[in-house]
């Protein structure tokens, strides 16, 4: 029998698609316009441009032009403090809302989505242009209904919602697939679409700028918090398979990891199980946006005049393959796991996440160099009174260390500022739990001077009224010891 | 839900992070917030508020039990801002200090 | 008049990135009340 191989993760990338126009569809905007109209006016007036959205510097270190701690000596409001807008970083892209439409429809095998003819024609020359999408991805473009036709389809079509740019300008259509399956209605159609394109992108990018050819994937795990489904399997799920096909990764199958904002951590440790026990050589993670987050916030940015910031949908794919003599480690000899008898207390969650994992490998709080836990934009959450999620979770950590007496109580803001984070992520549920933090993790892994990094999520398992229980997972990412010696 | 019980046996315990949330939920749960949803809705409760971290709740609390389930916090959180936002919010309401 | 935990009923207000309810509740009860609601908020 082989012995286990060394799981590693060789590759994060992310993608961002700037969807000010879909802002209305998030759940709470939806919502509130639904009781009053006017409200679509107020939020219509707070919309970013795309290259606000670009510039934006929480956005520019999730696609890692620059590191999350470089945030920290930037004035804020950071929105106040823009970078340049550039459309490509060294971990991915963000895409205006003109293609992300267009992406759309080439990810709709079943005709829900109908765009207007002459948008269509405005944004074929920059879908062409794009490096990742192909011919075939034209061709499902189609050439678009003529405006007359769209507007009387609209109309004779209850069920189905417009799409908008952010100017108000209608360009098309989402159909619902069915007039009373709510599991098919259109928002839900939407939003599932809106996960596999921007998964699907965030794949794309990966494999095309590693290298990998897309056949090399055997096994795609997808982690989001989307329900796939109809009305007698609502969470029928395995979206994985659908970005696998989309990804052109003609030899894998795939299926869908549930677990809240969780999802994506189980992801990676299961990738990595899968990998140690020789099933598969290599394993993708991926994950899409959260359309019903958009805008969740917007009454506190409002009120605190300022842009709508939950104006981009999220995606990311992470490949975990066998010891390649460079790539991190996934310490599978360290997983932490918030279990059931645990309790739900915060310090019952870290112990097990943090302490226990810790004291497996015999280290000490201080011992890894970076933690990342949920690393929420502060800029999203505080006008809304949601607090700094990133800074209450390092708080927390620090505290621990201190009630283990592995550092002074005084040291608490020392270490939550030597191994925490600001936070950067847009607030895409399982998409801002650590992972935001995978790409600069693997290039400071390799390149540059981290050791360790733990990675640990959270998920709210209660809000889906089956437990009272929150849920929790950690690993840590390791050094690769074979790069000590490696010219880099 | 709060029909059913007296109003002088009911209290609410908060386990908000912030000041400012602590005085949303306090007020929230004093006069009422008729976008509340779940068994609450609608209803001004008129109900004492305090948070966990309150000394006058703290002290009835056993050490050992605190120690596990609120201690950690009393260190991350700022239990002094805290404290006053819902006291402030127990004195504009009327309620017991 | 002071607070006085014993033999009330609580109603348990915990949010996830404070204390959680059930955390609330764990204490409520070791002060000698009753909880009647437990909810833990989530606003991420």
């Amino acid at each position: 029998m082989q012995q286990l191989a060394q799981p590693v993760v060789s590759g994060a990338r992310f993608f961002l698609a700037h969807a000010p126009g879909l802002v209305r569809y998030g759940s709470k905007p939806s919502r509130d316009i639904a009781r009053d109209a006017a409200v679509l006016d107020t939020i219509r007036s707070h919309l970013r441009s795309y290259d606000q959205a670009a510039a934006y510097p929480p956005n520019r270190a999730f696609l890692g032009h620059l590191h999350p701690d470089a945030l920290a000596s930037l004035s804020k409001p950071w929105f106040k403090t823009p970078g340049q807008a550039e459309r490509w970083g060294p971990h991915g892209e963000i895409m205006p809302e003109e293609s992300f439409y267009g992406l759309l429809k080439t990810c709709d095998a079943f005709d829900l989505v109908q765009l207007e003819a002459d948008f269509v024609a405005e944004i074929r020359p920059q879908l062409e242009a794009h490096p990742l999408l192909t011919a075939g991805d034209l061709a499902a473009l189609g050439p678009g209904l003529a405006m007359a036709e769209l507007s009387a389809l609209l109309d004779r079509s209850p069920h189905a919602l417009a799409l908008e740019l952010r100017s108000g300008r209608r360009i098309g259509l989402m159909h619902a697939a069915h007039d009373v399956d709510t599991s098919l209605a259109a928002d839900v159609l939407l939003e599932n679409l809106c996960c596999k394109a921007t998964a699907v992108m965030a794949m794309r990018t990966l494999l095309a700028q590693q290298q990998i050819d897309p056949n090399a994937i055997p096994y795609i795990l997808n982690s989001g918090e989307e329900a796939v489904g109809d009305r007698y399997q609502r969470g029928g799920g395995n979206l994985a398979k659908a970005v696998a096909e989309m990804s052109h990764c003609q030899l894998a199958t795939g299926v869908d990891i549930k677990g809240f904002c969780c999802g994506p951590v189980h992801a990676l440790m299961l990738a990595g199980s899968l990998v140690s026990a020789r099933v598969y050589e290599q394993v993708a993670v991926v994950g899409g946006c959260s359309l019903a987050k958009l805008g969740m916030k917007y009454q506190g940015h409002v009120k605190h005049n300022q842009p709508v910031l939950e104006d981009v949908l999220a995606g990311v794919a992470i490949i975990v393959r066998a010891d390649d003599g460079r790539s991190p480690l996934l310490r599978l000899d360290a997983v932490g796991r918030h279990t059931v008898a645990a309790g739900s207390s915060q310090k019952a969650i870290f112990e097990h996440l943090v302490s226990q994992p810790l004291s497996e490998l015999g280290l000490h709080f201080s011992d890894i160099d970076k933690y990342a836990t949920e690393l929420h934009n502060p800029e999203v959450t505080e006008p809304a009174g949601s607090g700094n999620v990133p800074l209450l979770n390092y708080r927390v950590i620090a505290g621990l260390a201190a009630m283990q007496k592995q550092i002074e109580r005084s040291h608490v803001p020392d270490f939550v500022a030597t191994h925490g984070l600001p936070g950067f992520s847009p607030t895409q549920g399982h998409i801002a739990s650590a992972i935001p933090f995978l790409g600069h993790a693997l290039d400071g892994l390799t390149t540059g001077t981290l050791q360790r990094t733990l990675f640990l999520a959270k998920g709210s398992l209660f809000l889906g009224r089956m437990t009272q229980m929150a849920d929790g997972l950690s690993f840590i990412l390791e050094r690769n010891p074979a790069l000590k010696g490696m010219k880099i | 839900m709060a029909e059913q019980h007296r109003d002088d046996e009911l209290i609410v315990l908060l386990g908000t992070p912030n000041a400012e949330s602590t005085r949303l939920y306090a007020l929230t749960v004093s006069e009422g917030d008729p976008s509340w949803a779940g068994p609450l809705a609608g209803v001004a409760l008129g109900l004492p508020v305090y948070h966990v971290t309150e000394a006058a709740v703290k002290n009835q609390i056993p050490a050992h039990v605190f120690e596990e389930h609120v201690a950690l916090m009393e260190v991350v959180l700022d239990v002094d801002d805290i404290a006053k936002a819902a006291q402030e919010v127990r004195t504009a309401t009327g309620q017991q200090a | 008049m002071g607070l006085n935990l014993q033999g009330k009923k609580i109603v348990a207000l915990g949010e996830r990135d404070g204390i959680q309810g059930a955390a609330i509740a764990q204490c409520a009860t070791s002060a000698g009340a009753e909880v009647v609601l437990e909810v833990t908020h989530c606003f991420v």
